[in-house]
């Protein structure tokens, strides 16, 4: 599997570390959301079959955090972005 | 009073050399190493900076050579800078004085050993050691990339000339597989 790095380019999937579901990013604030919002985020997830959005991690590359876009039926990737610029499209500081 | 003497990394007291063939590997101890990244938010003063030092910032995957400082691409915002180790033994102070407070600066020296690999075609002993188009990419790529299960650098300064930055406790295993993909591949 080929992952088009958006700085890059085409990198190998060999290069990266999975991680699991990219609403990892959205993590709800454990003081105000209350505790069903804070299980929700740390325990629950979707299991698609089809477009799923994910973090992949280039540990043997630039080290640079991912949200692949990637059909889990096809295994076709349709977007690659920096987690660091989707982070602070939402609003994210860091 | 002690008496103390520097060992390379594969234990030694002077440089390997090891020649397969028509490949010649060279340890290279005469290296000084630091990263450099830019703080957050402060890129444009970095590149102010670094620019004035002398030392340059490339873009991504590529290498930049200079006097008495180069560089090669690391992660966004960040950078390996080279130096001679015998003018440039404390380079990360030089560059810490040099670049000011716009960047963050960590010694890299003793984490790494260097083999220069010198041949009249490397690719055929890289494209067994690494999923890097040897042969395809430019002058002056630099990359992150896989041997041997090792995390290392490779940056290609010709066709037949290439420097691969390993980490220092497994250099006899990073040798031991240039080896073995040399004698395979010449």
């Amino acid at each position: 599997m080929i992952i088009h790095h958006p700085i890059l380019g085409p990198r190998d999937a060999q290069e990266f570390v999975y991680l699991g579901d990219a609403t990892l990013i959205d993590r709800p604030d454990g003081m105000t959301a209350g505790v069903e919002a804070f299980h929700d985020y740390l325990y629950n997830r979707d299991n698609p079959a089809g477009e799923h959005r994910e973090l992949w991690y280039h540990e043997q590359g630039d080290r640079s955090w991912l949200v692949v876009t990637r059909n889990t039926v096809t295994h076709e990737i349709t977007k690659v972005e920096l987690a660091r610029d989707v982070a602070r499209a939402r609003g994210r500081t860091k | 009073m002690a008496s103390l003497q520097a060992m390379t990394a594969l234990g030694a007291h002077g440089a390997a050399v090891v020649e397969i063939g028509p490949l010649r590997i060279s340890e290279r101890l005469d290296v000084a190493l630091a990263s450099v990244a830019a703080r957050r938010g402060r890129m444009a003063d970095l590149a102010k900076t670094a620019k004035a030092a002398g030392i340059p910032l490339p873009e991504p995957a590529r290498h930049q050579s200079g006097e008495p400082y180069s560089t090669f691409w690391v992660a966004p915002e960040m950078w390996f800078v080279e130096a001679p180790y015998s003018s440039h033994e404390l380079i990360a102070d030089l560059l810490k004085t040099a670049l000011g407070d716009a960047a963050s600066v960590t010694e890299q020296t003793d984490a790494w050993v260097v083999f220069d690999l010198a041949a009249p075609n490397l690719s055929p002993v890289l494209e067994r050691l690494c999923n890097v188009d040897f042969q395809v990419v430019a002058e002056g790529y630099a990359t992150r990339t896989v041997m041997e299960h090792l995390g290392v650098y490779l940056i290609k300064r010709g066709p037949g000339s290439a420097r691969i930055y390993g980490p220092r406790s497994s250099a006899e295993s990073l040798l031991h597989a240039l080896e073995t993909a040399a004698a395979a591949a010449f």
